[in-house]
Order: C-alpha cells, then sequence, then structure tokens
C-alpha cells in the first residue's frame, strides 16, 4: 500500500499560510518550478502516524478565478493535479472574504479540509468561531488553528489522517445559485460530463465555461493533448 | 432610492459606510474588486486617505484595501446612515 | 462533442452579467455563514491597527518615519557588516596562506596557482566577504518589517508619486530591495500583481545602487568630492554627494518608468489594489533564520557561481601576453578612446566589463590594472588609493563619472539571470541590459564634454 500522500495548501495573501507550511514542513522544504510558469512552488514533507505526506504551497490569491498566473497555477494545481487533500487556510479575523475563496475550491474539489488560523488572535479580538456550525454548513472538516504557537496541530494531522485513510468523508455542499445560473448549469452539465466522466467535477467545469475561461479552455486542451502523447508512448 | 445619497467611494468621508450599488468598471480591474468583496451590496466603511491624499483605504469585507482615485470614483452607492 | 464546442455553447446562453451574479451570490453565502457560525464577544474593536496607522500612515509623521525607518535599516547594515566583512576577508587571506603552502608543497605549477587560487580563490572568497555580512544584515531586517505589515503602508503612502509615472506604489519597496542587491529585487517584484507595473519595476530596479556599488560610490565621494573639506565636514559633504547620486537614480528610474509606460509598455492593461493586513508582530528568530537560509544564501551562491569563473577569466587575461603586453592590457588600450570620449579611461572601462558578474568586484579589477599586480587587488590606505588614481590622471570629474556609470550602468550577471526567469523573455532581458547601458554612456558623455566645455577640467 501506498504510504504518501500530496497536499495541496491554499489561500488568501496574509493568512498566515506560508507559516503553517514552515510549522508543517520546517527546514525540510525546496523550491520547484511547476509546470512552467513563472510562478515557483514551495514544496516540503511532514510525517504522521507512519503517513509521509507532500505539502505544496499554492500562491495565495484572493480568488480561483485565473485573473492572473497566481491564480491559475493555484487551480490547475487542484483541479488537474489532484492533490490528495487540499487545504484551505483561512484567516479568522476576517472569514467573510476568506469564506469565499473555501467556497470556489468546494466546488472544485471532493477532499477539502477548511484551516481556521490566527484563532488566538481572532479570540483576543472577541471573535467567537463554531466551527461545528460551519462544518455542517460546508460539509467538510473546519478546524480551528493558530500556526504561529502550533495550536490545533494534532487535531488537524489526525483529521488529515482519517481523511486519507477513509474513516471520514467530505460531501463539500455546493453553493446554490439563482434560478437562471442552475438552469444554465443544468443544460450543459450533462454534456460535459458524458465528455470528462468523474476526473473533474463537470458542475464547477460548467459554471466556468459560461463565465468564459479561455485560460482554462487552453489548459484542458493542452493537458488533453499531453494525455494523447502519453498513452500513443506507453 | 434617494439620489441624494447616491455617493461614490471616492466622495466618502473618513467613517462614512457605503452600500455599493453598482461598479462601472470592466475587465480584470472589475473582477478583482468583486473578488474583494466589492460586490453590489456589500457595506464599504471609508478609512481613510493616504498622505497624499491618494489612494484611499476602504474596509470590505473585514478587510482594509486600498483604491486610487481613478477607480474609487467608479464604484457608487449609498450613503448608509450611522446605527 | 469537443470541449471548445462546449465552450461555444455554454458561451451563447451565457450572459456577461454572469461573473458579478456567481461572485455576489458566493459572498452572500459567506455573509450567511457568518452571521450563524461567528459571534463577536466584545462590543469595542480592536483598534491596534488603526492607532498604527493613524501614525505611519499620518499626512506628518507617514514620510519622516519612512525615511528614518530607511536610514535605521542602511545604518543597521553598513556599520554592523564592516566588522565582520573585515573578519572573513582576513580569515580567507590567512588561508590563502596555507593553500599556498600546500600548491609549492605539492610542486604545482605557477599558473595552476594563479588561476586556482590567485584567480578563482581570491575572487570568489572576495565577493562572499564583501556580500554575505550586509545581506545577512539587510534582508533579515526587511523581513521583519514586512512580516510586521509595515510595507504595505510604504507602498500605501508613496503610491501618488508612482502613479504619477505609470508605475504601482509596491515598486518603492523593490526599489528598497534594490538597495540591498538587486538580483532579489527583481525577484521580489513578483508582489506587483499587474504586469505592467511589475515590468516596470524589474526594468528600472538597476538605478537603485546595490549594496555592491556602495563600496565604490563612498569611496570616491570621500576621496575626490570632499577632498578640500576636513572633519565633520567632510563627512557631510561625503554624504550629500551619495544622497545627490542616489536621488539622481531615483530621478532616472521615475523617468524611465514614466518613458516606458508611454511608449513600450502603452496600453498593457494595468490594475491596482493594494491589502493593508493587520499589524502582527513577526516570530522574530524563525523570520531572520528563514530569510538568511532563502534569500540571503541564494543570492550568494548564485553570486559565487558567476563571480567563479569571471575571476579566472581576469586573471587568465592579466597573465597570458601576447608579445611583451598582457591580453589584459591590449584590452585596455582598444577601449581607451572610448573611455576617454566620457572621461573615462581603458581601465575603467574593462574593470566595469569584467565586473559584469559582480559589482563588488570592479575596484579591486580596476586596481589590479592600475597597479598591473596581475591578481586583485586591495589597498589598505585611502591615501594611497587617491594617489593611484591621480597617477593616472583622475580628476573629480573623472570620479564623478566613474560614480554615474556605476549607478546608470547594466545590472550585474546575477540580475540580469533574474530578469530573465521573471520575465521569461529575452527581448525584455536585452532592454533591462540596453536602457541603463545607453544612459550609463550618455550622462558621464554629456557631463564631461560640459566640463571641458567650461574649462573646468
Amino acid at each position: 500500500m501506498n504510504n504518501s500522500y500530496r497536499i495541496a495548501l491554499a489561500g488568501n495573501p496574509n493568512t498566515g499560510k506560508s507559516t503553517l507550511f514552515n510549522a508543517f514542513t520546517g527546514l525540510r522544504q525546496h523550491t520547484g518550478n511547476w509546470a512552467g510558469k513563472t510562478v515557483s512552488l514551495a514544496e516540503g514533507t511532514v510525517r504522521h502516524k507512519e503517513k509521509n505526506y507532500q505539502i505544496v504551497d499554492l500562491p495565495g490569491t484572493y480568488s480561483l478565478f485565473s485573473n492572473s498566473v497566481d491564480e491559475e497555477v493555484a487551480r490547475n494545481y487542484i483541479v488537474f493535479e489532484k492533490p490528495d487533500i487540499t487545504l484551505v487556510v483561512l484567516d479568522a479575523t476576517s472569514l467573510e472574504r476568506n469564506l469565499n475563496l473555501a467556497l470556489q475550491v468546494l466546488e472544485m474539489t471532493k477532499n477539502v479540509i477548511v484551516c481556521i488560523n490566527l484563532i488566538d488572535e481572532a479570540e483576543k479580538k472577541g471573535i467567537k468561531i463554531n466551527e461545528r456550525i460551519l462544518t455542517r454548513k460546508l460539509g467538510v472538516p473546519v478546524i480551528k488553528i493558530s500556526a504561529r504557537n502550533k495550536i490545533g496541530f494534532p487535531m488537524l494531522l489526525d483529521t488529515i489522517d482519517r481523511l486519507v485513510s477513509g474513516k471520514i468523508e467530505c460531501n463539500p455542499v455546493q453553493t446554490t445559485y439563482n434560478e437562471e445560473i442552475e438552469e444554465k448549469i443544468t443544460t450543459i452539465e450533462s454534456k460535459i460530463s458524458n465528455l470528462v466522466g468523474n476526473t473533474i467535477s463537470s458542475r464547477w467545469l460548467a459554471l466556468r465555461l459560461l463565465d468564459g475561461d479561455k485560460a482554462l479552455l487552453t489548459e484542458f486542451n493542452r493537458r488533453l493533448v499531453l494525455n494523447d502523447q502519453v498513452r500513443r508512448e506507453a | 432610492m434617494d439620489e441624494s445619497n447616491k455617493i461614490s467611494l471616492f466622495q466618502g468621508k473618513k467613517g462614512n459606510l457605503i452600500k455599493i450599488s453598482s461598479i462601472s468598471l470592466e475587465g480584470v480591474m472589475r473582477r478583482r474588486l468583486l473578488d474583494l468583496g466589492f460586490v453590489p451590496g456589500a457595506i464599504v466603511e471609508v478609512i481613510k486617505k493616504s498622505p497624499l491624499g491618494d489612494p484611499i483605504a476602504f474596509r470590505v469585507s473585514q478587510t482594509t484595501i486600498a483604491l486610487r482615485k481613478e477607480e474609487s470614483m467608479k464604484i457608487e452607492g449609498e450613503l448608509v446612515n450611522h446605527e | 462533442m469537443n470541449m471548445n464546442e462546449l465552450f461555444s455553447e455554454a458561451q451563447a446562453i451565457s450572459s456577461p452579467q454572469l461573473r458579478d451574479d456567481i461572485v455576489q451570490q458566493l459572498y452572500s453565502r459567506s455573509r450567511e455563514l457568518c452571521d450563524v457560525g461567528v459571534s463577536y464577544t466584545k462590543t469595542k474593536a480592536d483598534t491596534r491597527t488603526e492607532k498604527l496607522d493613524a501614525i505611519f500612515t499620518s499626512k506628518i509623521w507617514g514620510f519622516p518615519i519612512m525615511l528614518i525607518m530607511l536610514g535605521v535599516v542602511f545604518y543597521l547594515t553598513i556599520a554592523g557588516a564592516n566588522i565582520p566583512s573585515s573578519m572573513l576577508a582576513e580569515f580567507f587571506g590567512w588561508l590563502e596562506g596555507y593553500i599556498t603552502s600546500v600548491f609549492q608543497f605539492l610542486h604545482a605549477p605557477d599558473w595552476l596557482h594563479g588561476i586556482l587560487v590567485l584567480g578563482l580563490y581570491r575572487g570568489s572568497t572576495w565577493v562572499i566577504s564583501v556580500m554575505l555580512p550586509p545581506m545577512a544584515i539587510f534582508f533579515p531586517t526587511f523581513a521583519l518589517l514586512e512580516n510586521y505589515g509595515y510595507l504595505p503602508r510604504v507602498a500605501f503612502n508613496m503610491d501618488r508619486l508612482f502613479k504619477f509615472v505609470g508605475a504601482h506604489g509596491k515598486q518603492s519597496l523593490t526599489m528598497a530591495m534594490g538597495f540591498g542587491c538587486n538580483a532579489a529585487a527583481v525577484m521580489s517584484s513578483r508582489i506587483i500583481e499587474s504586469p505592467r507595473e511589475r515590468m516596470l519595476a524589474i526594468l528600472t530596479n538597476n538605478f537603485v545602487p546595490c549594496n555592491g556599488r556602495w563600496g565604490i560610490l563612498i569611496v570616491l565621494a570621500s576621496l575626490f568630492m570632499a577632498a578640500n573639506f576636513t572633519g565633520g565636514f567632510k563627512l557631510l559633504v561625503t554624504t550629500g554627494v551619495i544622497v545627490g547620486i542616489v536621488l539622481f537614480g531615483i530621478v532616472v528610474t521615475f523617468f524611465v518608468s514614466w518613458a516606458l509606460s508611454k511608449t513600450l509598455l502603452k496600453g498593457v492593461p494595468t490594475h491596482y489594489t493594494l491589502e493593508l493586513p493587520p499589524y502582527r508582530r513577526p516570530k522574530f528568530f524563525d523570520t531572520v533564520i528563514r530569510s538568511s537560509l532563502t534569500k540571503s544564501w541564494t543570492v550568494l551562491v548564485r553570486a559565487v557561481k558567476v563571480a567563479a569563473p569571471a575571476a579566472i577569466l581576469t586573471w587568465v587575461l592579466a597573465n597570458i601576453h601576447i608579445g611583451d603586453t598582457s591580453i589584459l592590457l591590449h584590452m585596455v588600450e582598444f577601449l581607451d578612446p572610448f573611455g576617454k570620449m566620457l572621461g573615462l579611461d581603458g581601465y575603467i572601462m574593462l574593470a566595469f566589463i569584467l565586473g559584469l558578474p559582480a559589482n563588488e568586484i570592479v575596484l579591486p579589477i580596476l586596481l589590479m590594472g592600475y597597479l598591473s599586480t596581475g591578481s586583485l587587488t586591495e589597498v589598505d590606505s585611502l591615501v594611497d588609493l587617491k594617489q593611484i588614481f591621480l597617477d593616472h590622471g583622475w580628476t573629480w570629474v573623472t570620479a564623478l563619472n566613474v560614480m554615474l556609470f556605476s549607478l546608470l550602468h547594466y545590472p550585474c550577471g546575477t540580475t540580469l539571470v533574474n530578469i530573465y526567469k521573471e520575465t521569461k523573455s529575452k527581448k525584455w532581458t536585452f532592454l533591462a541590459f540596453l536602457i541603463p547601458t545607453v544612459l550609463a554612456i550618455v550622462v558621464p558623455f554629456i557631463v564631461y564634454q560640459t566640463a571641458k566645455l567650461l574649462g573646468w577640467v
């Protein structure tokens, strides 16, 4: 049995995402240039309960709608490289904007853990977060941590462990849009699933096509060509 | 809507709360603003001007974002009274 | 049916309003989630960040505090680096003695000792002892200010000035970084999201004198510009000249930014938003260690990689003779007429050319040429140094033009490599080389010809 897993860290800038990455991986990290883009991703490893995790620190972005190279790199990694878990790091002191990104990730992939960072700072400011309500509303584990003071790490690592070993399951609750949008999604979603099967969330792809995401289309076709080449060579 | 209450973010005074009604910008800048929470219906607080008068910092969806005059002039909203 | 057809089909039923609706509805769900999942117990909000902003971005205090901070970082870097730098240099010198003995013991031929010890070893260790200490101070200090949250405020304060020339306020940060190392600053331009402003920051960063150029600027300012003054006044004049040079570099930065945004970069899309995150106390040791390891170390390794071959080349040029003169001297003679046009000479031109890998080695190469020692040379006393320059016909105009050439000339090898890595474009990398080179020729030329016309020299 394969004992190593890949975890991608996603989140807004200034959420302490890199602090979490550093706390996890210590100095066991290196920078890997990825997919030939100018953006390089930091990678590191952590070991927990006989399992190896390779952690990839995605660029900090405000959204994943491919408005910039950073956003494309993060989006492509989550959708096409399919990490075993995508860890979305949120800033507890500005959850509203941070959740926006988390909701986008929930549309893209199934195995998501929402990690609310800077929880000690938030508590000092009198902000109380009920993670159980959020877990229920989002359909994925929500964990409160402080990367800076290493609070909540055992819980986070255990959740990661239980998720990869299949003891818990994620059922991301999708955002329901207004009727007009939902109708349009339904119109093309089935055609998409005929084409891509289960490899990519057809609902998410439908939304991106409706939004006119040309960068995604280009990336999709590029990977299609690459896959064909690999198959022919095999 | 009361027309006299309608102002652009740029016209807001420090401490004003403005409920966004329209964003007259296109392209990447518009999408970037949306991502940051400058969406119609959101309430924005005017925080402060930079020492040279531009840009201006706004509080939106619990974060502080500075915008230049060119952009903040094109975001309009309704002045919300203090509670 | 393939994806392209599906894309067209989706576009046919979509509307331009769709993105707005999607984001708006994501945000209203975010708000709903916060309403049920988050509660606020304190009625009074935390105002620490507002209070600090009232000082750091104040109309009265904002700019003075910025200048003081920059001054403190410089002072820490220059004062703090002096002793470790000379200790390192001494250590490497001491080690060189032993290495030389080993070569003698093995009866190694002179040329081998020349290439490996006098060339490679001396050149690389020189770069290490001059570069490492200041970088090990500058970058961690910078990282601390960054992690504290102060740097975005600098961008906030400065933005109006940069907007004027079509640039981004964050360019003030990449410029400040450039005072430490242009190569690292080029990499740090990633903080500017908008492509046009980012390119401006990359192309003009070189006009900020990096740590490797401070040495030559300070030495020449105090030797030639402040020569007729003594005591405290001398220090004042030296400082004044340096500040003048730096300000001139900033003026050039603004001018080139303005010219580029009106010409080559015209119409490239631009967008501006700047987040001002809350102030957070940085983890001191973590920040210091990490920034030393990542920034200082990688920059140093890269510098040595370029400096090492250059050091070997320099030694070879200085020690292989054609006829009865070395290749180096042939090159000097070839470059001399051109140098003279700019109020410089062939030795100076060659020092800057061979100094392409790292600005730190320009002065040692120049001295090596003037003293015809055949290997990188350091002079202990400033008086001796001035005499060497005077013997080779220097005037204050020569000194001024060397300073201007140093300020304006092409970026060092490491910086050029990084510019290529960041832009992935040969065209832009070439322009990053060409623009400064043209300026470094034109400006000293004008200065020298004017001075000659007015009968100053």
